[in-house]
């Protein structure tokens, strides 16, 4: 999965997706904020989703607790 | 006897249908075609990394990036080559010749993409992927395909016309002359029935005939 290295850290653009949506908002929003085209941010939810780490209601973004849990765990790997 | 059949070929993409959806690992990570939804795609293929003709192309592609963005368009590149052997390229175009690689490059190791869209020709490569170039509109359909062959680098001007050439189309159904540059005149669509034809004369005195008639780009 390209949002987690093999190592098991996630990707930047993964960790920067998950650290802005402790404010939960729109794909746009997010590509906006991170200065990423538009494409790179729906493939990342569409991964993250997959694993979990964040949710898709309607239109708008959040990270779950598990995200949230995934971001605190990157962070002591990064230790 | 028994007759020999040749192996089944691929089918290709055609004009005016749906573009083959993929998922595939990308130097930008794993990216679908479905993630492009709303924009124009110019997904195009090369032989080899590491090769003189392609790094040209990527070179050019890399300056007219940046624009073709501001006009809604994303470049996405695809070759067999690794992932690894994609950074290692595209690190290496940047310390030699002093471009950013900017789109992401699709890794096909599977050729999966590839056969897809016919980028193989076997009469030119039974390895490598042929200089295909497809334009996908937002909605997500074949719009233009331009194939070449592995020994003629791309002109890209060319591309990024079509593009504008397309573009200009949809936003006017109007088509464009040979030739044709933005701010060049367009080709108003012929009249179907004579009534029209005689409206068409009489609304533009100017036309050469009542199917070939120009306005302002």
């Amino acid at each position: 999965m390209a949002c987690i290295n093999p190592d098991g850290t996630l990707s930047v653009v993964a960790r920067d997706l998950l650290l802005l949506l402790e404010t939960p908002q729109t794909a746009e929003a997010s590509a906006r904020a991170l200065d990423l085209p538009l494409f790179r941010i729906r493939a990342t939810v569409r991964e993250l989703s997959r694993a979990g780490l964040i949710d898709r209601t309607a239109e708008t973004l959040s990270r779950t607790d598990l995200g949230s849990e995934a971001l605190i765990l990157d962070a002591e790997s990064e230790r | 006897m028994t007759d020999v059949l040749p192996p089944p070929v691929a089918p290709l993409p055609r004009l005016g249908e749906p573009a083959p959806g993929f998922e595939a690992d990308t130097t930008q990570g794993r990216l679908a075609l479905e993630d492009f939804r709303g924009s124009w795609v110019v997904l195009f293929s090369h032989p080899a990394d590491f090769t003189p003709v392609c790094t040209t192309e990527f070179v050019a592609l890399a300056e007219v990036a940046p624009s073709l963005r501001e006009k809604g368009v994303e470049l996405l590149g695809l070759s067999i080559d690794s992932i690894y052997a994609h950074l290692a390229w595209m690190e290496t175009i940047e310390t030699s010749f002093g471009v950013e690689i900017p789109f992401p490059v699709i890794a096909d190791h599977d050729r999966a993409v590839a056969k897809a869209y016919g980028m193989v020709m076997p009469g030119d490569s039974t390895t490598e992927t042929s200089r295909c170039v497809f334009f996908i509109d937002p909605d997500g359909i074949v719009r233009a395909m331009i194939y070449y062959p592995l020994t003629t680098g791309r002109n890209i001007d060319e591309i990024v016309r079509v593009i504008e050439a397309l573009q200009t189309t949809d936003a006017r159904q109007v088509a464009t002359p040979a030739n044709w540059r933005p701010g060049d005149k367009v080709i108003l669509p012929a009249p179907r029935t004579v009534e029209d034809a005689n409206a068409r004369l009489a609304q533009h005195p100017d036309a050469r005939h009542w199917w070939f008639c120009e306005t302002d780009g």
